[in-house]
């Protein structure tokens, strides 16, 4: 069986469906027998989940107001 | 000299770009920070110049993204490396998971590992992504927030999909640590339960 270390090292990857063949078995083996490694995948979704939460982000309207004037130039020639 | 492009070009281009504009800017923030909207300028008067060359124009999104982070990755390669940004080596072996355990930052907490992630808003996380490197931080921001598959970041990127693979690795791991190092800098960790 691979190690606690292998296995953590291995889970953004497993998450990302980017893990197979043997080394995929060896991960889900490892998991089925392993509470802590479970425990650091589910926190692992956490983490991705933050990660997509934290994507959107309004434009300040000052800002907006210069890229829409660069687009009316734009539109202009 | 400035190109000309037909009209109807003219206006599918203002369509597609002012649709794209708030996802263009949220991109350019994690990329480039404080130089966001000079990047998506940058994008627009490039794209504008080439518009004739997107065949496919329901690929138009994606597109303009491709430009927008070849501007972010010029604006990046002019400015001297960012002082926060951490070692290439750095993190390569560290769990959040273990560290937050280890140091039970929330004592009284039965979700302790959740409470740590709660106290992070977006903000804070595009802090943290800025310390990255870029070439680590541009994987993650667009796979992980972003959401394009691995293989249209290699385009972007202009990289082969192992390397953008192997990036994307050693940025979740650099950005696990970052996460830690700025809520005790921050004190974000500080004054709960304690």
């Amino acid at each position: 069986m691979i190690s606690c270390r292998q296995a953590v090292d291995q889970l953004w990857e497993y998450l990302d469906r980017t893990v197979g063949g043997a080394e995929l078995e060896h991960l889900e083996e490892h998991l089925a027998r392993c509470r802590r490694c479970c425990a650091e995948l589910e926190f692992a979704e956490e983490l991705r989940g933050v990660l997509r939460g934290s994507a959107s982000e309004d434009v300040p309207p000052d800002v907006m107001e210069r890229l829409n004037a660069t687009l009316e130039e734009l539109e202009e020639r | 000299m400035a190109k000309t492009i037909p009209s109807a070009d003219t206006n599918e281009f203002q369509r597609l770009a002012r649709e794209q504009l708030p996802r263009l800017y949220a991109i350019a923030r994690r990329l480039v920070g404080d130089d966001a909207e000079e990047a998506v300028q940058d994008c627009l008067l490039k794209a504008f110049e080439r518009f004739d060359q997107l065949d496919d124009r329901l690929a138009g999104p994606a597109w303009l993204a491709r430009i927008l982070v070849n501007c972010c990755h010029d604006r990046g390669r002019r400015k001297a490396r960012r002082p926060r940004e951490v070692e290439l080596d750095e993190g390569a072996d560290f769990s959040l998971y273990r560290k937050i355990a280890l140091e039970d930052p929330f004592p009284y907490s039965d979700s302790l590992h959740l409470d740590f992630l709660g106290e992070f808003g977006a903000e804070d996380v595009r802090q943290v992504l800025l310390r990255l490197p870029e070439h680590h931080r541009a994987p993650l921001v667009l796979v992980h927030m972003f959401g394009y598959a691995t293989g249209e970041v290699a385009d972007m990127l202009d990289a082969p999909q192992g390397t953008v693979l192997a990036r994307l690795h050693r940025g979740r791991k650099q950005f696990e640590r970052q996460l830690w190092e700025y809520a005790e800098e921050t004190g974000l960790i500080e004054g709960r339960n304690r």
